[in-house]
């Protein structure tokens, strides 16, 4: 199948306003006869079927948890992006476009990323009107901050709990559409398949996973907002049960899956500190603000502190490497997530690194603490205040700044990061990659759409931080809402799709035959055994750094390892009750398959950009090489059976607006 | 270090629930307590047991899935932490740990530790929101501005996580801090002032209806709260419903 990327022609700023403006409507009355599955209640999908439901569409929404505000959205800390230029230093609409398509190392499509920075001035607007509290400040206006990959100060924060903030404003709106009886919400039901009804998407089966029980729902569309998957790492920041089921049954039936590849490793996270270790903790983009990243730059100094002999504090100013100041002067703290976690492990695997298993830098605040206590100092009138004065003072203002963040590491590190530098590594955080989606968000499958972190529309090879809330709102609020009624103004005369078809029982059948394949393994390891072992060999083959014998060895490695899960897996309970290990199970087995096709990706694409490094293509000083004459497209992958005999399928990707430049942050 | 747990296991909703003995060897000191709880498992299912079931999800404090009352406390020892951030640090070798459901009228017991909290979303919808459609077509987001201490107080109040902890730990089983945040949120922020009267008459009715006990000040929830969550806003609750009931068109 040839992909139709669906772009509109004209010029790149008009072709939103005029598409909009063209798509066919659907009248009220029609609309009440039209039934949409959303799949996923973060911010994309509370933001989306609240929309749907208000324009007067027949809603069911699904989430896993018990409640459609445990989203894992709500754990997103720093911000949230738009092209306000409120701070008056010179951002528009188009340097936020540009910055985006840049910071995805020109892997993205413009016509996408364009819609995205225009929408993302109404989401500010529409969040503030829901009661979204941000961040003020004292004349009453909104407050913002700098993250990486920018030289601007666009980013519109809550303390560091801007996504809990717009997720709750999501759900609060979500709410008020179930209160009226528009939305039908299910919570705790999974989405175990999708139901195909003459080549459409026409619904799906979900489980309930309280009772056991398998349902079908069916629906004119379906969208999957059901975010990334980057547990494929079993060690990410993602919650526990962040999954990529829903996604990978599409995909199994007949969505393409668009360069699985590009994941995005998160340079400040709490490094790993044992082997029963379940989840990475994130800290902040946010404060590359303020901290700055440094390691002994004396060989001998790095393994006296792993040692335990020597602290950092007591290692003088010029004993230190604040590495990425010293190689991107013009950027320093804030380069982008994928160049600074390069360096981060470039720096560790020479033998800098600084804990007891050598794989973390220091983050560190002093001499922040020590600027905003002088600033304080003055704006008090304080004549020749002492070094601790000034120190105390500072102590105060960032931890107004980002209180919550030292809380979170104090408790669980315990080390007091005003007092000591943090300790922080490259975690998995984000997969860029996703289901194939065109200019209306709607994937290969008729029907069946994907918004937010579950596409893989708009950060290209690379995301830049505060970006993907910003998507995941836009897709939600701003853009399928519309594009959704292109595809459904053609179906006012299809009437209710029945469940009771064959195609839906079908797609019921396979569940449970499914469900009981996993109860009858009686197997001898637990589904985290399997679940651990693939994540050590994405880690370590489809991480931060990859080869071609790498990649080849990883594919070898998980195609036995799914064997050995079939053969040995034990789950134990019954199928029809609540069963997490039983769900877990589930998850794992797509993971299992989707591990092989990121190896295959990566595999393929031969050259270096934004998160996808390859070992083979660097320069001469360790930075990415892209091949823009062979590279400058997307893969989307078709599922034939089995991964290892996926169809590559590439859009090619034109840049018309922006020139492809080898991106630079010296 | 080596421990004994005794964890409260129930087949079902219906089922008679018990405390049930586990001991346990080489828990680590930086496990975190639910990840000890998967270490547990791990060795229930070694030895053909079915695993605790227990609600978690982001295990970094945020998302409120997950409970358990733990040596009595909920969230168990510490302060503003939820359980997913207690680490076994807290503990040490040769003790015993009582580990419960959150208990309340108005949350079921589902399986072993897991419990339905569905009670909180029913609330929410009675009136938790801003009626404003997602057109994008509001007015400037600096159009109006608020006052900084507003701003902030109503951020406080915001970082509720739902987890129930406040319920849990009351003596009547109320939701009064829950359902303040909520209003309180809205109250200090001038786009929840047009529905602000039928907010808190709605809200406080739907959280009688589903069960939740009263408040009698005795501030358990603002201490055992994870968010530090001020009873402040239960005042101010107070004052808004009794603004409300006096003055409200209804």
């Amino acid at each position: 199948m040839a992909l139709d990327s669906k772009v509109p022609a004209g010029d790149l700023a008009d072709k939103w306003t005029k598409h909009k403006g063209e798509i066919p409507l659907v009248s009220p009355a029609n609309k009440r006869l039209m039934d949409v599955i959303v799949v996923g209640t973060g911010l994309a999908g509370a933001s989306a079927a609240a929309s749907l439901a208000e324009m007067g569409y027949n809603v069911k929404a699904f989430c896993f948890q018990d409640s459609p505000r445990r989203a894992h959205s709500i754990a997103a800390q720093g911000g949230i992006n738009a092209a306000k230029n409120y701070q008056n230093d010179g951002d528009s609409v188009y340097r936020l476009f540009y910055d985006t398509i840049k910071g995805g190392d020109y892997r993205s499509r413009e016509a996408n990323v364009h819609r995205l920075a225009e929408v993302s001035r109404n989401i500010i607007d529409q969040c503030v009107a829901q009661g979204v509290p941000f961040a003020r400040d004292y004349g009453g206006l909104l407050d913002n901050r700098s993250f990486g990959g920018v030289q601007v100060s666009r980013t519109f924060y809550a303390k560091g709990q801007t996504g809990q903030q717009l997720l709750l404003g999501a759900y609060s709106a979500l709410n008020r559409q179930i209160a009226k009886g528009r939305v039908k919400m299910y919570a705790r039901h999974e989405m175990q398949e999708l139901v195909m009804v003459d080549g459409k998407a026409r619904g799906i089966i979900a489980k309930n996973l309280v009772t056991g029980e398998f349902e079908r729902h069916g629906a004119h569309a379906v969208l999957l907002c059901t975010g990334g998957y980057g547990n494929v790492f079993f060690l990410s920041t993602n919650a526990m049960g962040s999954n990529v089921t829903a996604a990978w049954k599409a995909h199994r039936k007949g969505a393409y899956m668009a360069n699985p590849c590009f994941t995005q490793i998160h340079p400040t996270c709490i490094p790993v500190s044992g082997e029963n270790q379940s989840k990475l903790t994130l800290m902040s983009e946010s404060l590359r603000n303020d901290g700055r990243i440094w390691v002994p730059a004396k060989k001998e100094d790095a393994e006296a502190i792993r040692a335990g002999k020597l602290h950092p504090n007591d290692i003088a100013e010029e004993n230190r490497d604040y590495y990425l100041e010293r190689r991107y002067p013009a950027f320093g703290n804030l380069v982008p997530r994928d160049v600074a976690s390069r360096a981060a492990k470039e720096r560790c695997d020479a033998g800098y690194g600084i804990n007891k298993t050598g794989e973390a830098v220091y983050l560190d605040f002093a001499a922040a603490i020590m600027r905003y206590g002088a600033e304080e100092a003055h704006v008090k009138g304080l004549k020749n205040p002492s070094d601790a004065e000034i120190k105390a003072l500072g102590e105060k203002v960032v931890e107004a700044k980002y209180g919550n963040l030292f809380q979170m590491y104090e408790k669980i590190t315990a080390s007091n990061p005003y007092k000591e530098p943090m300790m922080i590594y490259p975690a998995v955080h984000y997969t860029m990659g996703g289901l194939w989606v065109d200019y209306n968000l709607m994937t290969t499958i008729p029907g069946c759409f994907a918004l937010g972190e579950a596409n893989f529309s708009d950060h290209g090879a690379n995301r830049l931080g505060a970006s993907a809330l910003m998507q995941g709102l836009a897709d939600g609020y701003f853009v399928a809402p519309y594009t959704v009624g292109e595809f459904l103004s053609k179906d006012i005369r299809t009437g209710t799709i029945p469940t009771d078809s064959k195609e839906f029982e079908e797609a019921e059948n396979a569940c449970r035959q499914r469900t009981e394949m996993f109860m009858n393994v009686n197997g001898t390891k637990s589904v985290d055994y399997f679940h651990k072992k693939l994540g050590k060999i994405m880690w370590n083959e489809v991480g931060m750094a990859r080869s071609k014998d790498g990649l080849e060895q990883a594919i070898k490695d998980i195609q036995a390892l799914r064997e050995d899960f079939y053969a040995n897996v034990r789950v134990l309970g019954a199928a029809n009750g609540m069963n997490p290990e039983l769900d877990k199970a589930g998850r794992v087995a797509d993971f299992l398959e989707l591990g092989e096709l990121m190896a295959k990706d990566a595999l393929e694409r031969n050259e270096s950009c934004g998160g996808h490094f390859r070992e083979e293509y660097q320069s001469a000083e360790g930075e990415a090489l892209r091949d823009d004459e062979n590279f400058t497209f997307v893969s989307a992958w078709e599922y034939t059976g089995v991964p290892a005999e996926a169809n590559l399928h590439k859009e090619e990707l034109v840049f018309e607006n922006v020139e492809l430049k080898t991106r630079s942050y010296k | 270090m080596d421990l004994t747990l005794k964890i409260w296991r129930q087949a079902g909703p219906e089922a008679k629930g018990e405390m049930k003995t586990y001991p346990i060897q080489g828990v680590e000191e930086d496990m975190s307590f639910l990840e000890m709880l998967d270490y547990l498992n791990d060795q229930l299912i070694d030895q053909g047991i079915e695993p605790v079931v227990f609600d978690h999800d982001c295990r970094e404090g945020i998302c409120g899935m997950c409970s358990l009352f733990i040596n009595g406390e909920a969230h168990g020892p510490g302060r503003k932490v939820t359980t997913c951030q207690l680490h076994m640090r807290e503990f040490k070798s040769g003790d015993t740990i009582y580990i419960e459901p959150f208990r309340a009228k108005a949350f079921p017991v589902i399986k072993d530790l897991m419990v339905d909290r569905t009670s909180f979303d029913r609330i929410q919808r009675s009136g938790g929101y801003i009626s404003v459609n997602t057109s994008g077509n509001t007015i400037d987001a600096n159009a109006i501005p608020v006052p900084k201490t507003d701003a902030d107080k109503a951020f406080d109040a915001a970082t509720c996580i739902g987890c129930g902890a406040c319920v849990a730990t009351c003596k009547n089983s109320s939701a009064m801090l829950f359902v303040s945040a909520k209003v309180s949120q809205f109250s200090l922020l001038p786009q929840g002032q047009p529905e602000a009267k039928e907010r808190v008459l709605n809200m406080v009715n739907q959280m009688d209806l589903e069960g939740f006990g009263n408040c009698t000040n005795t501030g358990a929830c603002e201490v055992e709260c994870p968010k530090g969550i001020s009873l402040e806003n239960i005042a101010r609750m107070n004052r808004d419903y009794l603004f409300a009931s006096l003055s409200s068109n209804k």
